[in-house]
């Protein structure tokens, strides 16, 4: 099994390691262009949303990211040790309502076939999200 | 990530290339923001060199078009590439913002 794991800190600056890592991944999975695509900005908003909730934007805490290409599919943890979130709160927003920000849960639950939160020890939350790679879902 | 600005006859033209993420689109909003300030009657984001966007840069220009409007000038987006164009597509923002395949078309009209 193909697998990668890659800490980061939670600094912004480093999403483009995370998101390279991840296209990397899905090229591997054989990916098109459009699908890595969408895969890497779920993952990217994932990270996002650690920075910004978890993490409250401070830049020095780690990011733990997994990618591993399963039986056909792609699956990417993220693991954080910040401020843990309540899963059902984890709402997409309404579309409808046009306003900046609140894009990132609906990118990711748009995107991949399942996001999963979960409450993973002491501190902070595990997610992870996994992809049907197009061959699986062929059959 | 680059942006520049110039002034073309009565619009401003913001031009964004590389990729903009959470780590830069603060700077794209510090400029779309600064230009609503200053109520510029037209503002034209030429996004034709975008390689990729996440949410925060479609929230800045959310946030640029609606301070925009705010004091009636004109928002318009242009030369959109495949990829960022899929990206507006999944938070259905197509149709809030005024788009254009290039440049030129996104002129006219100002």
């Amino acid at each position: 099994m193909r697998r990668f794991q890659i800490e980061v800190p939670s600094d912004p600056a480093f999403l483009r390691m995370v998101r390279t890592a991840v296209d990397t991944l899905c090229a591997m999975g054989g990916l098109d262009e459009d699908g890595r695509c969408m895969i890497v900005l779920a993952v990217d908003e994932a990270c996002a949303n650690i920075i910004r909730h978890s993490y409250g934007g401070a830049a020095d805490k780690p990011i733990i990211c997994e990618g591993k290409l399963e039986e056909g599919a792609v699956a990417f943890t993220l693991r954080d040790f910040g401020r843990k979130v309540d899963p059902g709160r984890i709402q997409p927003r309404d579309l409808a309502d046009v306003r900046p920000g609140g894009l990132g849960v609906h990118f990711m639950r748009k995107v991949m076939d399942s996001v999963e939160f979960e409450d993973c020890g002491a501190e902070g939350t595990c997610l992870t999200m996994r992809k049907r790679l197009p061959a699986a879902r062929k059959g | 990530m680059q942006i520049e600005t110039k002034e073309m006859g009565k619009a401003t033209l913001v031009h964004v290339s590389g990729e903009v993420d959470m780590s830069n689109s603060p700077k794209v909003r510090d400029i779309l923001l600064g230009l609503a300030k200053k109520k510029a009657p037209a503002i034209l984001v030429d996004l034709g060199g975008v390689t990729y966007m996440d949410s925060s840069g479609i929230a800045t220009l959310v946030e640029g078009l609606q301070e925009t409007m705010g004091y009636g000038g004109k928002f318009r987006l242009a030369a959109l590439t495949p990829k960022v164009k899929q990206v507006f597509d999944l938070a259905r923002l197509t149709d809030v913002f005024e788009i254009f395949a290039d440049l030129a078309s996104a002129q006219e009209g100002l």
